[in-house]
């Protein structure tokens, strides 16, 4: 198997790794560098629960190769909100109770903060449309719906 | 409606209890940090990858492993030889609980027979995951393939294959309760008979995490440590024992963070268990994560039945209940296999009906398909679709209102507790009350008058009721042990056996605990999911964290608050009863200033100084119930249906539901409406579907349909308090209820929506595809 060398920036790092060429995205972030926020649920780009942002974009990151994102910026929940304080969208999920075991969470997250920057003021049945790549089987969504509704608000007042 | 939470350092002490304060679970999950299993790294792990079968029955001629284990970066190729050459007899424990034909314990590897697509046959244990899978896939099965059996009808043919030698006409058990022979003369005497016959479809729980675990062996202190997603830390170090002869103390099970169990992680399964044996044959951290298409065919599918339900009715009152179903066990027998489709399903198949004589009948019948076990509700959501289809179909036969003919059935709230001819009973309800409160949501008779006006435009709307029990929470005889301490600081710590899986536990305990000892809610800790850091008790599922594990913490405080009044009388001169707690704080009767707060009793309560029966503030208790506890509710759907296109659309859904006392109405709700959701799930879009050659043909979420966030109504929720009187807090079972309430509600919409086009039966899933059909078939007729 050929060996890559390449770059990635995670939530501001640089690191330099090598991987093969089929080594997935997710599994270069979660194995190669620790960050296990991003989770694997399917292998197939359908539960979302390994969403991370790739050059501030929302993508499923088990069916993305490593060597795609060479050179890019990557965020995963672990790099949202600043000085030890949440992103709106993380204290909305909190205050919603829009999480129960949490294993969609983060890429639940993920997609909504790419969401929101898209659309700042959406409806709930955008929402709803908006989180079509994410499946969680705990809340029945609606919870989720608040919390990103509810993100929006915080959003707004902050600009 | 939606409930507004508040944070922790908002709730006032002694008044957590009923707040819906927000989850201490949630920081580490919203942040990344909260670790699942496949999130731990140890030193040297390595990764098993096990081979399944591709065909639903073969017999296996041969294994070659040659190719695989000479692959680079591949430690070790194993198959049953290797198991029983180490000492083991390659079998984990089935249903036990049951008189069965067919023996109930099964392989961890197969070496001559699979009966299901997914039966293991080979574990590859390699340094990396891509290598396990390369060495999987090089694994050479030779298997002589046998014809096969799907589905339980066929199953019960005379020529039918045979799956198990000792069951040759694939019967695993045979089951029945009631009073039979006077449930079968009230047919003979009956006015009129109602039956339906219905098809439950096979559903698979698909908690977001598929199964994992990650195991270490330590050899010089014959030591095992297996972390893995799991609904019984205790349950797991059981069964590990068993299996592979370490003693139980000698293990430890760890849950981690666990992304759903749903009563798909409570079974024993060959993953975690070859994961273990693998690190001890080969003295390393050995971790197994399953993938989605593994976890579709080897983790338990569920609730599969096809019955024929009767009602003997008398005045316009069921006097007769009699139901006889055949249940799919799938391949074997598992843990839960027999339990589940038989007791669990048959003992509540009365619902919120007085009904002096009942019968059932459960066939149990292998298949080669996946094994069938508990997924949320484990048999109470097959029966409330059973009698609530048969509810409707009695008052459709007598020309009457669905709900007239409800309200005449109910058991009356002067009848509790209620013994049912099956011999289960029912703590409490007040069933009028949650059917009444749905009607303020939903203006009945406007909705008939809307309905009758759609018609008329050639649309089609329907409403359906749910009025569902459950029997949960533990029962009488049944143990729950809790432990506490509070520390010399003053803050507590409180640990209970019960495993996390996205419930809330840590949050609903530690308001319990906090209001009993009169502390900070902040101050309380909670300890689960360890098997060395917890007392005695049982597992997640059932809906007993809060009716057990709840219990067990508040009698636990309760006796640790007497021991501290008792500290605080010897502290402050007094006789113990003369101590009166109040507003956390311990004082002498009339007068106030001579007082200590709990903090101040637990800085003294470790000396040696006091008495010898008042040392310490710790307390392990175990704690047992008078009896289970029977939620209920009310559920109703309003649906509209495109009979040209098949289409089904949900207009409103409002859930009452009686859960008793409540500890935190947020996280109730919560539970709720994702039981709700994933009962939508089973009643529109899900089925395990196999083909001919016994493929597992939704096997993915490609093809496996979960709902989306699109695809859910929103639920309007609201609750009834009728307090249990079968333990202290008062509280009911709470998780499972939304899975048992809904799918009679969505089913009896869309007959009631279809009833002039002809419709009076439909099973489920409601795909568009089936409504259409049945439409068209009515419209032929």
């Amino acid at each position: 198997m050929a060996d890559h060398d390449i770059t990635l920036t995670v939530n501001g790092e640089e690191y330099d790794l090598a991987v093969e060429s089929r080594t997935l995205l997710i599994h270069a972030l979660r194995e190669g560098l620790g960050y296990t926020g991003p989770n694997v649920g399917c292998e197939s780009t359908l539960c979302g629960a390994c969403t991370v942002h790739v050059d501030g974009e929302a993508i499923k990151a088990c069916t993305t190769l490593a060597v795609q994102a060479d050179g890019r910026e990557i965020t995963t929940v672990e790099g949202l909100g600043e000085d030890g304080e949440l992103h709106p969208v993380q204290e909305s999920f909190q205050e919603e109770h829009g999480l129960q075991c949490g294993y969609c969470t983060p890429g639940m997250i993920m997609t909504s903060v790419d969401f929101l920057e898209e659309n700042p003021d959406p409806n709930r049945d955008e929402i709803r449309e908006a989180l079509e790549g994410n499946i969680c089987r705990c809340t029945g969504y609606q919870n989720i719906v608040n919390a990103v509704e509810s993100a929006a608000e915080k959003l707004e007042e902050a600009e | 409606m939606s409930i507004e939470t508040i944070e922790s350092d908002e709730v006032e002490r002694g008044k957590a209890v009923g707040s819906s304060m927000q989850r201490r679970e949630d920081r580490p999950l919203i942040t990344g940090e909260g670790q699942f299993t496949d999130d731990l790294k140890y030193p040297r792990e390595v990764q098993l990858v096990i081979l399944r079968s591709r065909f639903g029955h073969a017999t296996i001629t041969d294994i070659d492993t040659s190719e695989a284990e000479a692959m680079d970066g591949v430690l070790a190729v194993y198959t049953e030889e290797d198991i029983l050459a180490s000492g083991l007899d390659n079998t984990i424990p089935g249903d036990g609980g049951q008189d069965h034909t067919a023996p109930v314990d099964r392989h961890l590897l197969a070496s001559q027979k699979v009966r299901y697509q997914g039966d293991p046959i080979a574990a590859v244990v390699a340094k990396d995951r891509y290598t396990g899978h390369d060495a999987v896939d090089a694994i050479d099965v030779s298997y002589e393939r046998l014809d096969m059996v799907t589905d339980i009808q066929d199953a019960l043919q005379k020529d039918a294959p045979v799956i198990h030698e000792e069951a040759p006409d694939n019967v695993a058990f045979e089951w029945s309760s009631g009073n039979a022979d006077e449930t079968l003369a009230s047919f003979d005497d009956a006015e009129e008979v109602v039956e339906v016959d219905l098809s439950i479809n096979k559903v698979v729980a698909v908690p977001m995490e598929p199964r994992a675990a990650v195991a270490q062996y330590r050899p010089a202190a014959e030591e095992l440590i297996v972390d893995l997603g799991c609904q019984s830390v205790l349950g797991v170090q059981d069964h590990l024992s068993g299996v592979l002869g370490v003693p139980e103390q000698r293990i430890t099970v760890r849950a981690p963070e666990v992304g759903g169990g749903f009563g798909v992680k409570a079974q024993p399964y060959t993953g975690h268990i070859l994961a273990a044996w693998c690190a001890m044959q080969l003295e390393r951290p050995v971790k197994w994560q399953a993938t989605r298409s593994e976890a579709f065919v080897s983790t338990n599918h569920s609730r599969r039945h096809d019955l024929t339900a009767r009602a003997a009715i008398e005045d316009g009152r069921i006097v007769g209940l009699h139901v006889d179903s055949t249940a799919d066990v799938g391949g074997y027998l598992t843990s839960g296999g027999a339990g589940v489709p038989s007791g669990a399903f048959g003992t509540r198949l009365l619902g919120q009906y007085d009904i002096p004589n009942a019968f059932v009948e459960v066939t149990g019948v292998f298949t080669n398909t996946t094994t069938l076990s508990a997924y949320r509700g484990a048999g109470r959501p097959e029966a409330a679709y059973v009698i609530e289809r048969l509810a409707n179909a009695c008052a459709r036969e007598l020309g009457e209102d669905p709900l007239e003919f409800r309200r005449r059935n109910f058991i009356e709230p002067d009848q509790f507790p209620y013994e049912t001819p099956f011999g289960s009973g029912y703590d409490s309800g007040d069933y009028e009350k949650t059917l009444d409160k749905a009607l303020e949501y939903v203006d009945y008779e406007a909705f008939r008058e809307r309905q009758a006006e759609a018609r008329e435009e050639g649309r089609y709307l329907g409403i359906g009721f749910s009025n569902y029990i459950e029997i949960c929470g533990g029962g009488a005889g049944g143990l729950q042990g809790g432990q506490l301490r509070i520390h010399p600081s003053g803050k507590v710590v409180a640990r209970s056996s019960l495993v996390e899986n996205g419930q809330g536990h840590a949050t609903g305990f530690s308001q319990i605990v906090a209001d009993e000892l009169g502390v900070d809610i902040d101050d309380v800790d909670i300890v689960a999911g360890d098997s060395d850091r917890v007392p005695e008790g049982g597992g997640t599922g059932g809906s007993k964290a809060i009716t057990m594990g709840g219990n067990a913490l508040k009698e636990g405080a309760k006796k640790l608050r007497e021991r501290a009044r008792a500290i605080a009388a010897h502290e402050l001169e007094a006789a113990t009863e003369d101590i009166v707690f109040d507003d956390g704080e311990f004082h002498v009767a009339g007068a106030p200033s001579r007082s200590m707060t709990i903090e101040d009793v637990a800085s003294v309560a470790y000396s040696g100084n006091l008495p010898e029966d008042i040392r310490g503030l710790e307390e392990t208790t175990f704690f047992s119930p008078e009896g289970s506890t029977a939620p209920f509710g009310t559920h109703v759907v309003i649906v509209e249906i495109d009979p040209e296109s098949g289409e089904l659309e949900i207009d409103r859904y409002v859930a009452i539901d009686d859960v008793g006392t409540q500890i935190n109405p947020k996280l109730i709700e919560g539970q709720i409406v994702g039981g709700v959701v994933q009962s939508i799930g089973q009643a529109i879009y899900e089925d395990a579907i196999y083909d001919d050659n016994g493929n597992l043909l939704s096997g993915t979420l490609q093809d496996y349909a979960v709902p989306r966030a699109k695809h859910v109504p929103e639920i309007e929720w609201d609750s009834t308090v009728t307090p249990s009187p079968n333990n202290p807090l008062g509280a009911k079972g709470v998780g499972e209820a939304g899975t048992i309430a809904t799918m009679p509600a969505i089913v009896n919409a869309t007959i009631d929506a279809l009833e002039p086009l002809g419709v009076d039966h439909i099973d489920m899933p409601l795909t568009q595809e089936r409504i259409w059909r049945t439409v068209q078939e009515a419209q032929e007729e």
